[in-house]
């Protein structure tokens, strides 16, 4: 070969390489799922980086703390600020992961975590992980992320390049994929996802008997990381157990937590005996039968725990703060505009049509 | 380690890459190296039995080499020459009843491991319905590939047994013959003589070549990923549930399943001789468009040619000319009649070839079956002859047109396409109940209107659709003007536009990654 077609071969390999690569992002970013209708979830682990200001609150954990907890009711009535770094069953290896994260673009004061998921010493769900874990830009945090979380099927390289992934969502793509292809819209207000409709919560199923009841040496070894990342970045750890009725929480369970807790000195707060405490009415306050607190409920849990965290471990009250009030003032004119859109829909259609995916909650 | 998964992709990225930047006379060692990782990530025990088998093969050859030497060196030398002419014939006759005790002690135990590892399960059900007994089944792991690296072995020793090619000194070159990565999967079953020419040889790095190995391997991936994983999921409903359906479903099925085989195996023999190529190794080709046969005769010395040949050279040809073969045909020639005593011999072995061919396949009888009734169609194709013959005499114009071309080929396909039927449902009694459906369940209408409800959409048809079209195309291309590559290689930048596109294509729409049960390639599990 000649050294002009050797040179010729060169540039077209290195044009496919890059065509390639250019395809692959591309039609990665394309078919990737933007969860701005029905399952809001997915979104979720995204929007933190859109923050602009500080927190003294985090909160980690799953479900039954983005839906549980209303931050601006805390910033409305305490000055705390706070964010839900939250996602749809985040095991206590993503918790931790985004907290690691979270460390290094924040400097939280208080760090809640929510133990319900600490049942689970185990990769669960492929779907569930990417919801937590693709919002994550790539770091050592969020390789550490997928290699606790993978299960069997998975595989690492998939997560790095989503096309991988979603490439067989060819078939289904829609004006939405088009739309938020490079940028989406917030489901979040600082990290909750608002749910205003309401479905009194009705008699539970009992509790199912467990063959074993031991929480498993993963989530303890997840949970000394978190407290030890706690210290070492000066902040308090909380342990809390939301007050959702269901999945159910067993005695057996909370022992051990009150056993940690006890041991090295974290305070640990079961709100589930709390409810009355709290004013929450089960008729009035939840969403889906007493899985998830509504707007109502978060609202009261807002109020209630936002009170603790001022009086037990003194947080301050930024309202004062101009940069804050600002940025704050922003979050509760888009919350209070969430709400009166969702009070729009209830109105119009019985049901969150946007919220949801149709099924009439 | 699936040549579908990540992980593969990546190992031959890093053995492509090493492979040109190491001093050429260890590229062979390299490639012995890749072997033993590839098949260890099969499971550590897989290892055990090729070692066995190499082991086998090695000390085999080369007790059977060096007494062949001894013999000639014997036979040459001054005290040799001073023998009489008996005494000369003895002396070979003992050496060669030594080698043969060596050869047969050989065959058995390398096709001994294959048959305790693949058959004994077959066996003992055999057993146990024949004589009502309840002996226990075995739980033997059956290592990767074991039918083909142990045909290949086999063919060798017979080769140095034959002394067609000498025995082999060094054990890793025969360990390197023997687990040659590429070929594990579902072959080409390839001759010692053939492959280790280029198999040892120090190879420079040659762009062309190269590029043409890649073509194909992203050739292989398309037919594989993009088409017959996507039929797969309707090939296994429809087969599934054969009391459901009937009828014309199974001819849905049966057309499904030629898909997706053609595409399944051929796109495994692309990847095949795509890497080899990559590597300057040359394989024979396996395939050369099958389903553009006129009978099964023909389609058999297009579809998994080097199986074909296999049986056809060690096991064929050498029971059409077995004494006892001969003496039986001799005995009817004499009691029946002169025709017939001529063809006995011919037939048996063309029964007994298939019958080992079909149990190759696997160890059950709709196999046994499948390869029974290709022996038959193949020997009534021969009995027809004649008449063929008179035929085609008598209506010359219109059997060289096209329309009678196209009556030929198609009737083939649905001759092999149905024998399949017993491969799809994998029991004989549920296959010929299948078949026999088409021709009295009329049910086209509600197969025609289910289709979307197979496990397939009508985007998968689309793209199905897309790729068998392509893959038609290309075949016409390569029937008329033979290597594809070299037309598109002629044309400047067509080789990087069509490379760049095949990639995307395969991401895209290939049925892969969490979702899809990547498929082995189906020839794997033979």
């Amino acid at each position: 070969m000649t050294k002009t077609k050797s040179k010729v071969h060169i540039l077209a390999i290195v044009c496919v390489l890059i065509f390639v690569a250019a395809a692959v992002w591309l039609l990665g970013k394309l078919l990737q799922p933007k969860y701005m209708s029905g399952v809001l979830e997915g979104a979720m682990t995204a929007e933190y980086y859109e923050e602009t200001t500080n927190h003294d609150v985090i909160f980690i954990g799953d479900c039954e703390v983005y839906e549980n907890f209303s931050p601006v009711t805390m910033w409305e009535e305490y000055g705390i600020t706070s964010y839900i770094r939250g996602s749809a069953q985040q095991l206590i290896w993503q918790s931790y992961y985004l907290l690691e994260e979270a460390f290094e673009l924040d400097s939280p004061k208080v760090v809640v975590y929510n133990v319900q998921a600490m049942k689970y010493s185990e990769p669960q769900s492929e779907a569930y992980n990417r919801m937590t874990i693709d919002g994550m830009p790539l770091s050592s945090h969020k390789v550490g992320a997928i290699k606790a979380s993978m299960t069997e099927d998975e595989d690492f390289i998939s997560y790095l390049i989503p096309l991988l992934r979603y490439h067989d969502r060819w078939n289904e793509i829609s004006s939405e994929d088009f739309k938020y292809m490079f940028s989406r819209d917030s489901v979040t207000v600082s990290g909750y996802l608002m749910r205003s409709d309401v479905k009194p919560m009705g008699k539970l199923p009992s509790a199912p008997v467990l063959e074993d009841y031991t929480i498993g040496d993963t989530c303890w070894e997840y949970l000394d990381k978190i407290r030890e990342l706690c210290d070492e970045n000066g902040a308090t750890l909380i342990l809390i157990k939301s007050p959702s009725q269901w999945p159910y929480w067993y005695e057996e369970w909370d022992e051990q937590i009150c056993d940690y807790a006890e041991k090295y000195g974290i305070d640990y707060l079961n709100m589930l005996p709390l409810t009355e405490e709290i004013g929450i009415d089960w008729e009035t306050d939840t969403y889906d039968a007493g899985l998830h607190l509504n707007v109502y409920g978060a609202e009261k849990l807002g109020h209630w725990f936002g009170g603790i965290l001022c009086s037990e471990y003194g947080l301050e009250d930024h309202r004062g703060d101009s940069e804050l009030a600002a940025a704050w003032g922003e979050k509760c004119d888009a919350y209070h505009a969430l709400y009166d859109a969702q009070q729009a829909e209830l109105e119009e259609y019985g049901y969150l049509k946007s919220w949801t995916l149709g099924d009439k909650a | 380690m699936l040549f579908t998964s990540y992980g593969f992709i990546a190992f031959l990225i890093v053995l492509f890459a090493l492979y040109y930047l190491i001093p050429k006379r260890f590229q062979w060692i390299l490639l012995l190296i890749a072997d033993a990782i590839f098949y260890y990530c099969a499971g550590w025990q897989g290892l055990v039995f090729m070692a066995a088998t190499v082991i086998v093969a090695w000390a085999s050859t080369n007790l059977m080499g060096k007494s062949l030497a001894q013999q000639k060196a014997y036979l040459s030398s001054p005290s040799g020459k001073e023998l009489s002419r008996e005494e000369r014939k003895a002396f070979k006759k003992e050496k060669e009843k030594y080698r043969k005790r060596i050869f047969i002690l050989a065959l058995v135990l390398d096709l001994g491991i294959l048959a305790a590892l693949k058959y004994t399960n077959f066996l003992i059900n055999n057993v146990n319905s024949l004589f009502s007994a309840k002996l226990a089944g075995v739980d033997w792991v059956l290592p990767l590939g074991i039918s083909f690296y142990t045909f290949q072995t086999v063919s060798y020793i017979i080769d140095v047994y034959w002394e067609k090619v000498e025995a082999e000194k060094n054990i890793f070159r025969v360990a390197l013959f023997t687990s040659f990565f590429p070929l594990l999967i579902q072959g080409p079953i390839s001759r010692y003589g053939e492959l280790t020419e280029t198999l040892f040889a120090e190879h420079k790095a040659d762009f062309k070549q190269i590029s043409f190995g890649l073509q194909r391997i992203l050739w292989g991936y398309f037919k594989k990923l993009v088409i017959a994983d996507r039929l797969l999921v309707a090939v296994t409903t429809l087969c599934g549930d054969p009391a459901t359906y009937t009828g014309a479903y199974v001819f849905l099925g049966a057309m499904f399943y030629a898909a997706e085989l053609y595409a399944d195996f051929t796109g495994g023999i692309d990847i095949t001789i795509g890497i080899a190529q990559v590597l300057g190794v040359k394989v024979q080709e396996n395939f050369i468009r099958p389903y553009f046969s006129r009978n099964i005769a023909e389609y058999w010395r297009r579809w998994h040619i080097s199986m074909g040949t296999w049986f056809k050279d060690y096991i064929f040809y050498p029971l059409s000319v077995a004494p006892w073969l001969l003496k039986l045909s001799k005995k009817a020639r004499k009691s029946i009649s002169d025709g017939f005593g001529r063809k006995l011999s011919v037939y048996v072995s063309t029964i007994i070839t298939w019958f080992l061919t079909g149990l190759w396949h696997g160890a059950a009888w709709n196999f046994v079956v499948w390869g029974l009734l290709n022996a038959v169609f193949i020997l009534a194709g021969e009995e027809y002859k004649p008449v063929a013959t008179r035929f085609r005499t008598k209506h010359e114009r219109l059997v060289g047109s096209f329309g009678y071309r196209i009556f030929e080929t198609l009737r083939t396909f649905l001759l092999v396409s149905s024998f399949r039927i017993l491969d799809c449902y994998r029991d004989v009694a549920v296959s010929f109940k299948a078949f026999f459906s088409v021709f009295t369940d009329f049910n086209w209408g509600s197969a025609f209107g289910n289709l979307l409800n197979i496990g397939l959409t009508a985007g998968d048809y689309l793209v199905a659709g897309i790729g068998v079209v392509m893959m038609f195309t290309v075949s016409c291309v390569q029937e008329k003007h033979g290597e594809v590559r070299e037309l598109i290689w002629q044309r400047k930048l067509l080789p990087y536009v069509l490379f760049t596109l095949l990639t995307i294509g395969i991401l895209i729409f290939g049925a892969y990654g969490v979702g899809y049960d990547s498929a082995q390639f189906i020839y794997n599990q033979f």
